[in-house]
């Protein structure tokens, strides 16, 4: 056969076995160097690029978790702090390490003195988590509380104890509106400023007040803590920890002292106190009373205790000094006044008072029914008297003392570290013209003169009102202790006029005048000030002619504003003040704004004996404000429960309650300003205006 | 010539040795894969290791005729199950591989791997010795093949038939068939890849185009690549320690006890465990092929060098995978990876291999066989 093809390539046995064995080291070969191009290619991936893949392994091992920077502090002028931090020691339970969840609760709620429902809510939520997302157990613990988990470490698996920090103010409610509150960012704020920051849990922002105008300076940086994390986000272990840095700290001018003594001094009434430094603007205090409480609103508010103030017709929510606007009745007087002197009225002429004067086809009158008799601007300014204002003011016209009222800073918005303040109306015919499309009646100057109609103040503007009268300088209202300022424009008024009317001022409080009541208790000091009192209704003929009810018959909500305006010592004025009592009445004389006024300032030349005074006083009111406060809640609790109880479930949750009572309520909500007049619209200061100001 | 009774001279020990050092590894493997726990990876594989270590014992005492006389039989079996397994086996999942036996699941393409081998040897093992030149060598062959790879690729199993193709084509090439025609077909076969490409299905193309860039999608289809050579790269030369990977017990590591258990190894015991292992493979190959070059009958010298390097593709192909040179393609590395079907198949090749050793060494007297 072989013989047979002689062209083919002979192949024999031998030949063929020849090639197996050839083609067998062949594939032996190829499978010896395949061996090594894979030795050769696990070398270049675990050896050249070794650090590469270790970084990736490790950025996939490593996960990191911002730590939220402890927040600045607010200081006062002296130092001592407005806001700081308070270590906060809480419990969580991580579900995946317990091991007898039962008796895990069981020992804490013994250690901690855990109530039965808050034991079933635990339970609850170690029910439904995923596992290693940590349940709450408890948090605001005491140091001993924590300590005591803490050593029982090795018989609680799973449990773990933690501390962070949150916002603490040491004056609770004084200082409400000053500062505002914190609380967690929302998701408009996320989205705003997108940064990771803000959705980390337990970091909060300023919300209101100066802890939102400060926020950014505020802030500090966060820290980061390095974790062990599995590919389905369970953490393992935790590595490495960066600690943040805290905030910058602010000083304000406020005297942490006179803000909470002005707080507690407003006792039971709703109202506002504002104390200005004459030499130089700075805002000794600024308190709105009633409030909230700062702590609870940074730890989230309860439903029922947000109802309870949004439902409390003494308006906790709104801060009065800058939102609340009242006619300033007669505390304008003294301005008025002013404006008459510069018009070139002598203060000796006389206008006789018999009680009423018919302007137009009205009558008006003197608070006074029987009349002063003839007055001299002393005696008018002393005695309140209106008839002479009337009289005097129709003489020069309203755009004089227009003009004065906005030199001694009304309807004037000031350049404040605070999201919304409403600055009122000073009225003169040009704007009646354009808001109104009406033309200006003498009844309106004689409205105006008197601090009624139109016209329009808020606290913090009545206190500048008094800096301005007492130092003849347009001073600019100031929180930053050390800021720069411009040395401010005078008010125009030469010296002598500005004595005749610090001199009648005096006469208001020390010469026999309306108010006696805020006579100084410190000796050498001696107060000057004029009262108020803004009447918010109109008073009927028939009314009037049966007699005038006295404000203590009426509801609250009818009663008249009572207001006082002052500085301290009035040869010499040094502070100078603003106090405003809603809806006061004049019916309680140790609650109402002149002895407030006073005691307030005494407090300034003596604090001991203020104190004193005050705490003798706060015996008959039941307590300090944050006393008064708790009993408000239990009461409000209580109330609320009996209401469950006897209806049957109109509504299960608090919150519906709340909305729904809100709703049913004509009480204005918290922010909005009562708005007679479109002048007075909320504008925030611009962002940050104040912002990067002195620490 | 030694005092040590033949039996036990004939008992090949060496290899079992290997073997035993292999599977030994795999193990530990396994129980770190478990964070350090034998359940439920590691006590299995080893009882499985030990039960199919009997069965490759058992087959090496089959004489090597049997294997041939039953090549042809065997196949047409496994060709039917194939088959059965495209009616039966319903719609379940994407690929159809399985038929439910009841008391186990049969996976009749593991079966294929080796007898693809048997199948081509007895072939060419009957083919007259002129005949090997001629046209009629090559056209039983090519559809011995092409029946059970396209049952298997239309599975759709890409892994599995190319093993059965290569496997195939390995057998004709050691046939002693023309040199040019394997050279011809590769050719080809680089001009008709392109339009190959475009007759698969979508997650094999996919599969393949994240082979050639794992990174471009790094958590989806390319996630498998690229936490494999993260867990590979990132053990360096000496590895981060036993039960110290983290890529395998933080769970980055898909598949880690499976398909990609080498990158598991390869993270804890770095380039020098890595090394170990391939060499460790490296002198099995060597064994299988110089058993297959010193054995003398045809049909026996094809089959030694088929088995080993269809245990060799295993081992090539996953290797290939988990260092990113390769498609994720799901051929499991033989002792390493948790699985009885593969660890199956790979000893039936060695028990075979074994056998036609003993039968080499029985024939020639008592020489040197390693």
């Amino acid at each position: 056969m072989k013989f047979l093809t002689p062209k083919r390539k002979i192949v024999t046995e031998a030949a063929q076995s020849f090639t197996f064995s050839r083609r067998a080291m062949v594939v032996g070969g190829l499978q010896g160097a395949i061996g090594a191009v894979l030795i050769g290619r696990m070398a270049w991936i675990s050896v050249v690029q070794n650090e590469k893949y270790s970084l990736l392994s490790e950025s996939n091992r490593v996960n990191m978790t911002l730590i939220p920077p402890r927040r600045g502090w607010i200081l006062d002028r002296n130092g001592k702090p407005l806001a700081n931090n308070r270590t906060d020691f809480r419990v969580d339970l991580i579900p995946q390490r317990v091991v007898d969840a039962e008796a895990t609760i069981t020992h804490l709620a013994q250690l901690l003195k855990l109530e039965p429902d808050e034991v079933d809510r635990i339970r609850d939520d170690l029910d439904k988590s995923a596992g290693f997302r940590p349940v709450q157990v408890a948090d605001k613990l005491t140091y001993d509380q924590y300590a005591a988990i803490s050593v029982r470490l090795p018989d609680l698996p799973g449990v773990a104890p933690s501390q962070g920090f949150s916002r603490n103010y040491p004056a609770g409610a004084t200082v409400g509106h000053l500062l505002g509150y914190v609380g967690a960012a929302t998701a408009e704020e996320f989205k705003a400023r997108k940064d990771p920051l803000l959705i980390t849990p337990g970091f909060k922002i300023g919300k209101d007040g100066l802890e939102k105008a400060f926020d950014r300076h505020l802030t500090g940086k966060p820290g980061a803590k390095r974790v062990e994390v599995t590919a389905r986000g369970k953490i393992m272990q935790e590595l490495t920890t960066r600690q943040d840095t805290p905030g910058r700290s602010i000083k304000l001018t406020i005297d942490a002292g006179l803000q909470e003594y002005a707080g507690r001094r407003l006792a039971t009434q709703s109202g506002s106190v504002v104390v200005i430094d004459c030499q130089n603007g700075d805002v000794l205090a600024l308190a709105s009373m009633p409030s909230f409480d700062p702590n609870s609103f940074s730890d989230g508010i309860s439903h029922l205790e947000y109802e309870m103030l949004s439902k409390d017709d003494h308006v906790p929510l709104r801060n009065k000094t800058l939102q609340g606007l009242y006619p300033p009745g007669s505390t304008v007087k003294p301005m008025v006044a002013l404006a008459l002197l510069e018009a070139g009225v002598g203060p000796q002429e006389t206008v006789n008072c018999p009680g009423a004067i018919r302007v137009g086809n009205t009558l008006f009158h003197c608070h006074k029914k029987r009349g002063h008799g003839p007055l001299n601007m002393r005696g008018a300014i002393a005695q309140s008297c209106d008839i002479y204002f009337y009289q005097m003011a129709q003489r020069i016209g309203m755009d004089r003392i227009a003009s004065m009222a906005h030199r001694v800073g009304m309807g004037q918005k000031f350049d404040l570290p605070f999201p919304s303040q409403s600055y009122g109306t000073v009225p003169d015919p040009a704007w009646k013209e354009r808001k109104y499309n009406q033309k200006w009646q003498v009844y309106d100057t004689v409205n105006a003169t008197i601090g009624q109609g139109y016209m329009l103040i808020n606290p913090l503007q009545m206190a500048v009102m008094a800096a301005r009268l007492a130092t003849g300088k347009q001073l600019m209202p100031n929180f930053i202790h050390g800021a720069p300022r411009k040395e401010p424009a005078p008010v125009g008024s030469t010296e002598e006029h500005l004595v005749v009317i610090r001199d009648a001022m005096n006469a208001v409080v020390n010469g026999g005048g309306t108010g006696g009541a805020a006579r100084s208790s410190i000796p050498g000091v001696m107060i000057a000030g004029k009262t108020g009192t803004a009447q918010v209704r109109r008073i009927t003929m028939a009314e009037r002619a049966g007699g005038v009810r006295g404000n203590a018959g009426l509801p609250f909500k009818l009663r008249d504003h009572a207001l006082f305006q002052g500085f301290a010592p009035f040869d010499n004025p040094r502070y100078a003040i603003a106090c405003i009592i809603e809806h006061g009445g004049h019916t309680i004389r140790n609650e109402d704004a002149p002895m407030i006024a006073s005691d307030t300032l005494s407090y300034l030349f003596d604090p001991a004996k203020a104190l004193e005074k005050l705490e003798t006083l706060e015996k008959g009111w039941g307590g300090t404000p944050a006393e008064r406060q708790a009993r408000q809640m239990a009461a409000f609790r209580l109330a609320k429960a009996i209401e469950k109880g006897e209806v049957p479930p109109p509504a299960e949750n608090a919150a519906e309650n709340a909305t729904a009572a809100n709703s049913a309520a004509p009480a204005p909500a918290p922010p909005a300003p009562p708005a007679p007049s479109a002048d007075d619209e909320d504008v925030p200061p611009p962002p940050g205006a104040n912002g990067g100001a002195t620490p | 010539m030694s005092i040590v009774p033949k039996p036990i001279t004939e008992f090949p020990w060496r290899i079992l040795a290997l073997l035993l050092v292999i599977a030994l590894f795999g193990t530990v493997v396994l129980y770190s894969a478990a964070s350090g726990s034998i359940f439920p990876w590691a006590a299995n594989q080893g009882v499985r290791f030990c039960v199919f270590s009997a069965m490759a014992l058992v087959l090496s005492r089959i004489p090597v005729t049997t294997f041939a006389r039953f090549a042809f039989p065997a196949y047409g079996a496994v060709l039917a199950a194939l088959v059965l397994v495209e009616l039966i086996g319903g719609v379940a999942g994407g690929s159809q591989r399985w038929i439910n036996l009841g008391f186990m699941q049969l996976q009749p393409s593991e079966f294929m791997k080796p007898i693809i081998v048997l199948t081509i040897a007895r072939f060419y093992a009957m083919l007259p010795v002129g005949e090997i030149r001629r046209w009629n060598a090559i056209w039983p062959a090519l559809i011995l093949i092409g029946f059970p790879w396209a049952l298997v690729l239309i599975q759709p199993d890409l892994g599995t038939a190319t093993m059965i193709l290569a496997g195939g084509i390995t057998v004709m090439f050691l046939a002693g068939l023309p040199l040019r025609l394997f050279i011809g077909s590769g050719l080809t076969l680089a001009a008709i890849i392109p339009i190959a490409f475009s007759f698969l299905h979508d997650y094999q193309k996919n599969r393949i185009l994240i082979f050639l860039d794992p990174e471009s999608d790094p958590l989806g289809a390319g996630y498998h690549i690229s936490q494999s050579k993260i867990a590979i790269g990132s053990g360096g030369i000496w590895g981060k320690g036993f039960l110290q990977g983290t890529q395998s017990h933080l769970q980055y590591l898909p598949e880690g006890h499976t398909d990609f258990a080498f990158a598991t190894m390869a993270e804890e015991w770095g380039l020098l465990g890595g090394t170990f292992l391939i060499l460790a493979f490296m002198l099995l190959f060597r064994w299988g092929i110089r058993v297959a070059m010193r054995t003398e009958d045809k049909f026996a010298r094809m089959t030694a060098a088929g088995l080993t390097t269809t245990i060799f593709f295993y081992v090539a192909i996953n290797l290939m995978m988990v260092m990113g040179l390769a498609p994720v393609v799901g051929i499991p590395l033989p002792f390493m990876s948790y699985g009885g079907s593969s660890m199956l198949t790979v000893m039936l090749c060695v028990g075979i291999i074994m056998a036609i050793d003993r039968a080499g060494k029985r024939r020639s007297g008592s020489r040197n066989w390693a």
